[in-house]
């Protein structure tokens, strides 16, 4: 864990760490802690009078039906674009492995997307459903399906899983790709040896030992898809119609900025902080030790 | 693979070509949509390009659309700018504090290291209003400096950066010492070419991230001047009573996504690396 | 000789006239608004006029993005302590900026102050009521404000037989309309836009009923909703109901579903009368404004509607000297030439009568009908404590629960009675909550 040879100057690592500490403090520890203390506080929007309030906004927020919405929303909202995102990957990964002849090509077209922006891949499904000039929608209205996302709440989930998924998939793909490679060919053709199906192989050898990739990659899919969407949703639906895609650190936002509520957007805020450290301590707890590459 | 299965061989790249234009349509419907007018994008589904390729493009980049007072152009402009601003600047301080953190002793070392840590536990998204409140006193709103600053100092970079050099053989630095090199020296002499291959994969990254950034300006910017490409794509979709661009809100979408795909493409080597490497 | 009397000239010049300019600064006023596009061209004009003609004062007028990104600037600049002078708020924000006293500084004192002749009664009382306390004191200059009226397609009711002269009144006649539009091959009847603010809050003032207790806030924090009247889930369930039928189509939120209109999809549509401009720009067909329909015999109605839009706050902790520039460019603004200028090239009101007689005078009520039909809708009586206007905190918050019980009413999940008596219960916890703050 260390090194065994360093350098004796003591001012000079001040020096170097300075940047990157200053930074940190101020923009980063200080408004955490701000954060943390504006959540016990009952504040006017202008500062001009605010109460000690302790745990009260807290209460209020947790007794509040669209903030408890809000949390079904993100967890319904999380697991799917994790699911969904993760088998398709999977998938892919599978049949990339397989495919001998073409194989860079193929991971070259699968991971790109991942460069997309999320905000910009939601405007790309936005249009294709959009129920105005979208030919997803024309499709889906012809075969007398009633779409208007702005309007029914589960089809805007749905879209807005799709536009959040699509991307993710070329994330995952990466890993499971690496991961399968990772996997000795000799445990493979001993299988295969023995007469395992290509299926029975799969199951029983590589997806046992891909399960480190999967947990990983689950832990950050559910983080990508609690902060990583808000330009999804700000962008699409903003938080309806009638909070049905009001993720939590969408609410954070729009309860901060738009109603102007400082305390409830702060203990808003305390709360992913807690969801973050949670999901932080679990990927280094349990999954750094056991993914290799 | 171990044996030869012609039919599961066929599946195979049937599924690969099948989710390859998955992952395309979108991008393809985006990519004809800004070649046509915005009549014949109301009007029908346009599913071949169109004839308005230059018109639209020029467009987008010279006049921009509706009520956002940026030229696509000029957005552009300022993604970049922030891109590479928040790339260099985090590169640049992640190799200082990371060399610090490695190759020197001295009181708070650890201290430093675990506050760089809980940094990754404080993405943007659980401290908006009070970090917008530290860029309004620090005067730093709308602002290149107020996009860039805020944004380079979290520690996925360092810890890179801190691993990379504890693979670094000692005998390397022994032999510097003794040749009476001092650190300064010692880095860019050794350590910083070294490093070259840590720093393309996180350029690649980084450069993503920066590019993509969407909550950060969306905060801190409200003069047309600083909008970045992103947050103009957002506003023209926000045409309430009129009527939206449609083509240009496309043509704007397929430049946003060239320049991070571009580098993910040409650099696919370092890209890869860079996302196996910093999610340890 | 010569020679020295130019020498004299310029010593004049260079000595006297020079350095007294100079020390003639202007004082800057910063003004902070929310117009972008061809509106914020023309804030910037009036500001650019407003400059050459003086130079004791600048006005620097600054675009901050929509209404929530330029209050929440401004509110930062407070906190921060460097605050423009000139901020442009929206109406429901208003109770906020009410409440923070410290914050701002009423315009009635800032125009007392100044020293300068200024006149309340030269503003037309239904525009300024709004933002005026119960004994008219002017708090906040209105500066675009609007109010909803009905468009309705002409060539579609001329294909249906119906008389374009003869735009529906009450409801129920907007009900027996849009089925003979329907008939006529209309795809639906009607839609609307901002549905809280006209088939709630102006719903409730065009009958003069309350939205809430106390003068609709205006006589206290203590204030409660009262939306869920025998009147209001009459109305709402009717426009539910309507649905099935076609005669009402909901459009979504804010003023989505102007495209409804101007494609053709409905025949007629509430919207505010600020809607005129993007209409006539997008709308291939004939169209005229008319009064808000009512429902007979219900309420006081037709009582007047109280208008949408923002007015200019003043910020607290500037000099004197400031101040007197901002009463400066507001008599400015409130003279009848400028008034009349922004009224006809935007659609939104008139704040004085004299730029109302103005516009009246120049004939441009003939030439456009429908820009009078707002004005004539908001001044056909003198309001009443249910129609001044409303102020309540929070109120962001509580349009945002009045779209998403809309919505929910609209597909069904909540019949009106329910869904209103929800929003009031969640209504009411947001007013205790800013009664609270605001102690």
């Amino acid at each position: 864990m260390e090194k065994r040879v360093v350098f004796k100057n003591k001012i000079l690592p001040y020096f170097l760490v300075a940047p990157q500490i200053i930074i940190t403090l101020v923009f980063f520890i200080w408004p955490a802690s701000m954060a943390i203390y504006q959540s016990a506080l009952q504040e006017d929007p202008f500062g001009l009078s605010s109460t000690f309030v302790a745990f009260e906004n807290f209460i209020y927020i947790f007794t509040d039906p669209i903030y408890i919405n809000s949390i079904k929303v993100t967890m319904t909202f999380s697991f799917s674009v994790a699911a969904i995102a993760m088998s398709f990957a999977l998938l892919f990964a599978v049949m990339a492995d397989r495919a001998i002849r073409g194989a860079t090509t193929y991971k070259t077209f699968i991971i790109w997307p991942y460069a997309i922006a999320p905000v910009v891949a939601a405007v790309l499904w936005y249009f294709l459903f959009n129920p105005t000039v979208g030919m997803l929608s024309f499709f889906l209205k012809s075969i007398g399906i009633n779409w208007n996302f702005e309007l029914n709440g589960r089809q805007a989930m749905i879209l807005v899983i799709i536009a959040a998924a699509w991307r993710e998939i070329s994330y995952n793909f990466l890993f499971f790709l690496a991961g399968l490679q990772a996997i000795p060919k000799s445990f493979i053709e001993a299988a295969a040896i023995d007469g395992a199906s290509p299926r029975k192989r799969f199951w029983t050898i590589s997806f046992p030992l891909l399960s480190p990739t999967v947990f990983f990659l689950f832990v950050m899919n559910i983080v990508y898809a609690f902060f990583d969407t808000f330009g999804v949703i700000h962008s699409i639906t903003e938080g309806g119609p009638n909070e049905a895609t009001n993720i939590m650190v969408y609410k954070v936002y729009h309860d901060g900025f738009e109603s102007l509520d400082l305390g409830g957007s702060a203990a808003q805020s305390v709360i992913l902080m807690i969801v973050v450290i949670l999901l932080t301590v679990i990927q280094f707890r349990f999954i750094e030790r056991k993914v290799h590459y | 693979m171990v044996e030869h299965r012609p039919w599961l061989t066929f599946l195979t790249h049937a599924i690969l070509i099948l989710g390859i234009l998955l992952i395309a349509f979108p991008i393809y419907t985006a990519f004809v949509a800004s070649t046509h007018s915005l009549d014949e994008i109301t009007s029908s589904f346009p599913l071949l390009p169109g004839r308005h390729l230059i018109e639209n493009y020029r467009q987008a980049l010279t006049v921009g659309s509706g009520e956002v007072g940026a030229t696509v152009g000029r957005m552009m402009l300022n993604s970049a700018i922030m891109a590479f601003g928040i790339t260099f600047g985090k590169i640049f301080i992640s190799l200082l504090a990371a060399y610090a953190i490695v190759y020197f002793r001295f009181r708070f070392r650890m201290f430093f290291f675990w506050m760089i840590f809980i940094t990754l536990m404080l993405p943007v998204e659980v401290r908006i209003l009070p970090t917008y409140k530290v860029v309004a006193d620090l005067h730093m709103l709308d602002s290149y400096s107020g996009l860039i600053f805020p944004l380079i100092a979290s520690a996925t970079a360092t810890f890179l950066f801190r691993q990379f050099f504890m693979t670094v053989p000692d005998e390397l630095c022994e032999a510097a010492r003794i040749d009476g090199a001092g650190p300064i020296r010692f880095f860019i002499d050794i350590l910083l070419p070294m490093s070259r291959t840590s720093i393309a994969a996180l350029f690649v990254i980084l450069f993503i991230y920066g590019w993509n950034q969407y909550l950060w300006p969306l905060l801190i910017t409200t003069d047309e001047k600083y909008y970045t490409l992103l947050i103009g794509i957002k506003r023209m979709l926000d045409v309430g009573e009129g009527q939206a661009d449609w083509q240009i809100i496309m043509a704007a979408s397929i430049l946003a996504m060239i320049p991070p795909v571009f580098v993910v493409i040409f650099m696919q080597k370092q890209f890869v690396r860079g996302m196996t490497e910093t999610e340890k | 000789m010569k020679r020295c009397k130019w020498m004299l000239i310029v010593a004049i010049f260079v000595l006297v006239i020079f350095p007294a300019s100079v020390m003639a600064e202007p004082v800057v006023v910063n003004w902070w608004f929310a117009h972008g596009g061809r509106l914020g061209e023309k804030v910037q004009s009036i500001v650019a006029n407003f400059n050459s003609m003086q130079n004791k004062y600048k006005v620097v007028a600054t675009y901050k993005g929509n209404y929530h990104d330029t209050m929440t600037a401004g509110i930062a600049a407070f906190r921060s302590k460097n605050p423009p002078h000139i901020l442009q708020v929206f109406e429901v924000g208003t109770a906020t900026m009410m409440a923070a006293k410290g914050a701002i500084k009423p315009v009635y004192e800032v125009m007392a102050a100044s020293g300068q002749p200024w006149s309340p009664d030269a503003y037309l009382s239904t525009v300024t009521g709004y933002y005026t306390t119960p004994d008219g004191k002017m708090l906040s200059l209105p500066f675009n404000s609007s109010t909803p009226v009905l468009y309705y397609n002409v060539d579609a009711f001329k294909k249906a037989g119906l008389d374009p002269n003869k735009p529906p009144k009450t409801w129920s006649e907007v009900a027996d309309y849009a089925r003979k539009l329907v008939k006529a091959g209309s795809p639906a009847g009607f839609s609307t836009a901002w549905i809280s603010w006209i088939h709630v809050e102006n719903f409730s003032a065009w009958h003069n009923v309350p939205i809430g207790t106390k003068s609709n806030g205006f006589g206290g924090l203590d204030t409660e909703f009262v939306i869920n009247s025998p009147l209001h889930v009459k109305h709402i369930q009717q426009l539910a109901d309507w649905q099935k039928e076609k005669i009402f189509i909901y459009g979504g939120r804010r003023n989505k579903g102007n495209a409804k209109f101007s494609a053709g999809e409905v025949a007629m549509y509430t919207e505010s009368s600020a809607g005129y401009a993007g209409f006539k720009k997008t709308c291939k067909f004939e169209f005229r404004t008319s009064m808000l329909p009512y429902w007979s015999g219900e309420g006081g109605a037709p009582q007047n509607t109280i208008i949408g839009g923002a007015s200019l706050w003043v910020m607290a902790g500037h000099s004197q000297k400031e101040y007197d520039g901002v009463a400066t460019f507001f008599n400015y603004l409130s003279s009848p030439a400028v008034q009349a200028d922004w009224h006809q090239f935007t659609g939104y009101l008139p704040i004085t009568t004299d730029a109302y007689y103005l516009t009246k005078g120049q004939g441009v009520y003939e030439k456009k009908p429908g820009m009078e039909t707002a004005l004539k809708q908001m001044t056909l009586n003198k309001p009443t404590a249910n129609s001044r206007g409303l102020r309540f905190g929070n109120f962001v918050q509580m349009r945002a629960i009045m779209y998403d019980t809309l919505e929910a009413i609209f597909v069904g999940k909540k019949t009106a009675k329910q869904g209103l008596d929800d929003a009031v219960v969640a209504g009411n916890k947001l007013l205790r909550k800013f009664e609270k703050a605001n102690k």
